[in-house]
C-alpha cells in the first residue's frame, strides 16, 4: 500500500469507529517504516477531524464520536511503544482539566469533549461526575492546567459551575487558568455572567475554544 | 383507557415534575425519587395540581427508578419499594373525590426513564441486564396499580427495545415509549423518529412520539413522519417549555403556556391522541394546553 493509501485508510478506520482495524493499520504503518508520529497527525487524526465536522452538524451523533475516538485511542496506543523508543512524543498542545460539576451525573457530553481534546493532542485529566469545587481545585494545584472544563446538563445544576470558579478566585488561582463551560442551558451570556472566559457548544467548538483560550493567554 | 383513546377522545398528559418539586424545596442532586418515601404529600400535591390542571394522565414521580439511577442516591436496596410507592400515590391523588365525576380516568402512567448506562460497545450493560434493570422497576410499578406502562425519553434504541420487552415479560398493561429527538431531528445516539417508531410498532408498544426534546415546534416536523412509521399506533406529543436559557441565576425555558397551548392545538390536528409538556412546564402550561384540546 503506498503511504497517501495507508494514510486514507486510516482515517477511515477512525471514521468507521474500528479501534481492530485501527491497530492493524498503526502496525503496517511501522512496518512500511512510517514515523509514528506522522501516522497519528497525517493518517489517523484528520479521520477524527471529519467525524468532528460531522458530529457538529448534525451528520455524526454520540456513538459515532464514540466509537471514533476509541478507534484513534487504539492506534495511538499501539504507535505508543514505538513513540517511546524513539523518545517521541505528540506535541502537547495545553493541559486541560475538566469535569461534570457537583450534583449532575451526565457524563457523555463532558466525555465527547474530553476525547476530542485527546485527539487534538490535548494532555486531558477528566475527573469525572458529579465533581465538588474542591476536587476541581486540587486538580488544579496538581496539573496546573491551562484551561478548566466546567460541564452540566441540568438547569439546576449549572449553577455549580459558578461555584468551581468562586472557590478558584478564592484560593487565589483564577487567574492562573482560563475557564470554559458547556452545557444545555448554557450560552456565552451565562459564561459572561458567572465570569467563565468562554462557552462551547459542542466537542468540537470546545477544541477550537479551548485553542483560542490558550493562544490568547 | 385504550377505550378511551379509541372513542376518539384526546387524552391531555401532565408536565414537569423534577423542576416542580425542586420549586418545592427538593435540593439539587437528590433524585424526586427519594421524595416518594421522604415527602409523599408533596408528590401528591403536584400531581393533584396537575389533575386540578386538566390531566387525563399523570406519571408516577419513577423517572429515574430503575436500579442504576437510584444507586446513586444510595437507594438502590429499596428499587420495588420506590415504584410501587410512587404509583400507589399517583393513585391515591387520581381517586380523591375532585376527579370522580370526569367522564373518563383519570389515568396513571408508569414512569420508565433510561437506566443512564450504555450497552456495549460504548459501554457494559448487555441487553438481558438491562431487561432485568426495566423488569424490577415495571414489575413494583404494576404492582402499584398503574394504568399503563410509560417509557418515555429514550435516545438508544436497544435500551428502549429492552425496556419495551421487559414491560412485556412482566405485564399485560399497555406500553408506550417516546424518544427525545433533541440533536439535529434526531436522538442524541442518532436514531430518526421513523426509525423509532417503526422499531417501537414492530415491538409491540401501543404508543409512541417525541418527549422532551429541543424546540417544540419541531414536534410538528416529528408526528407525521412517526405516524407513518407507526401506523395503528397512538402518537404521542409531550415537548419541553421551550429551550432553556438563563436569565441572572433563574433557568428561564422560553414557552409560555400559550405558546404551548397554540402547538397543542397543531399536535392534535397533525393526529396527536396525548399531548402533554415536559421540561420547564408547570400546572399553568397543562391548565392551557387542557382548555385548548378541550374546544
Amino acid at each position: 500500500m503506498t503511504q497517501e493509501r495507508l494514510y486514507q485508510e486510516m482515517a477511515q478506520a477512525v471514521i468507521g469507529g474500528l479501534p481492530d482495524r485501527a491497530r492493524t493499520l498503526a502496525a503496517e504503518a511501522l512496518a512500511a517504516g512510517i514515523e509514528p508520529l506522522d501516522a497519528i497527525e497525517e493518517g489517523f487524526k484528520p479521520g477524527m477531524d471529519t467525524v468532528g465536522e460531522a458530529f457538529a452538524c448534525g451528520e455524526a451523533f454520540i456513538p459515532d464520536l464514540m466509537m471514533s475516538g476509541e478507534a484513534l485511542k487504539a492506534a495511538i496506543a499501539a504507535l505508543e511503544p514505538e513513540l517511546m523508543a524513539r523518545r517521541q512524543q505528540r506535541q502537547v498542545s495545553g493541559k486541560v482539566v475538566i469535569g461534570t460539576v457537583q450534583g449532575d451525573i451526565h457524563e457523555i457530553g463532558k466525555t465527547l469533549v474530553a476525547t476530542m481534546l485527546a485527539a487534538n493532542g490535548f494532555e486531558v485529566h477528566d475527573l469525572g461526575v458529579d465533581v465538588s469545587p474542591a476536587t476541581f481545585l486540587d486538580a488544579v494545584r496538581q496539573f496546573e492546567p491551562d484551561v478548566v472544563g466546567l460541564s452540566a446538563l441540568l438547569t439546576t445544576t449549572l449553577l455549580n459551575q459558578e461555584a468551581v470558579i468562586t472557590t478558584l478566585k478564592e484560593a487565589g488561582l483564577r487567574d492562573r487558568v482560563r475557564v470554559i463551560v458547556g452545557g444545555v442551558p448554557a450560552s456565552p451570556e451565562w459564561a459572561a455572567e458567572i465570569g467563565a472566559d468562554a462557552y462551547a457548544e459542542n466537542a468540537t467548538d470546545a477544541v477550537r475554544v479551548v485553542k483560542e483560550l490558550i493562544t490568547s493567554k | 383507557m385504550l377505550d378511551v383513546l379509541n372513542s376518539g377522545r384526546v387524552l391531555v398528559a401532565d408536565g414537569a415534575t423534577g423542576t416542580m418539586l425542586q420549586a418545592e424545596g427538593l435540593p439539587v442532586g437528590l433524585p424526586g425519587e427519594a421524595w416518594v418515601l421522604e415527602r409523599p404529600d408533596v408528590i401528591v400535591k403536584l400531581h393533584r395540581a396537575y389533575l386540578d390542571a386538566g390531566s387525563d394522565l399523570i406519571l408516577t414521580t419513577t423517572f429515574g427508578g430503575t436500579r442504576p439511577r437510584l444507586a446513586r442516591a444510595r437507594l438502590d436496596d429499596r428499587v420495588p419499594e420506590i415504584n410501587r410507592r410512587a404509583a400507589e400515590l399517583a393513585r391515591e391523588a387520581v381517586q380523591a373525590g375532585t376527579y370522580a365525576g370526569r367522564d373518563v380516568g383519570p389515568f396513571v402512567g408508569g414512569d420508565v426513564g433510561p437506566t443512564g448506562e450504555m450497552m456495549p460497545p460504548l459501554g457494559k450493560l448487555t441487553y438481558q441486564g438491562a431487561v432485568d434493570l426495566f423488569a424490577e422497576q415495571i414489575g413494583a410499578l404494576a404492582a402499584g396499580g398503574v394504568d399503563c406502562i410509560w417509557i418515555e425519553t429514550m435516545s438508544a434504541l436497544e435500551e428502549a427495545r429492552a425496556a419495551i420487552d421487559a414491560a412485556r415479560q412482566v405485564t399485560d398493561l399497555p406500553v408506550f415509549c417516546t424518544f427525545s429527538f433533541d440533536t439535529h431531528g434526531r436522538t442524541s445516539m442518532g436514531l430518526s423518529p421513523s426509525q423509532a417508531a417503526a422499531a417501537v410498532a414492530e415491538l409491540g408498544a401501543v404508543g409512541t412520539g417525541a418527549n422532551c426534546g429541543h424546540a417544540p415546534e419541531e414536534v410538528l416536523d416529528f408526528l407525521p413522519r412517526v405516524g407513518e412509521a407507526a401506523p395503528g399506533l397512538y402518537l404521542v406529543a409531550k415537548p419541553n417549555a421551550g429551550i432553556p436559557r438563563m436569565v441572572g441565576r433563574q433557568a428561564v425555558y422560553d414557552a409560555d403556556p400559550e405558546r404551548l397551548a397554540a402547538l397543542a392545538r397543531q399536535y392534535v390536528d397533525l393526529g396527536a391522541h396525548i399531548v402533554g409538556a415536559c421540561c420547564g412546564s408547570s400546572p399553568a402550561h397543562i391548565a392551557a394546553i387542557a382548555a385548548m384540546v378541550g374546544e
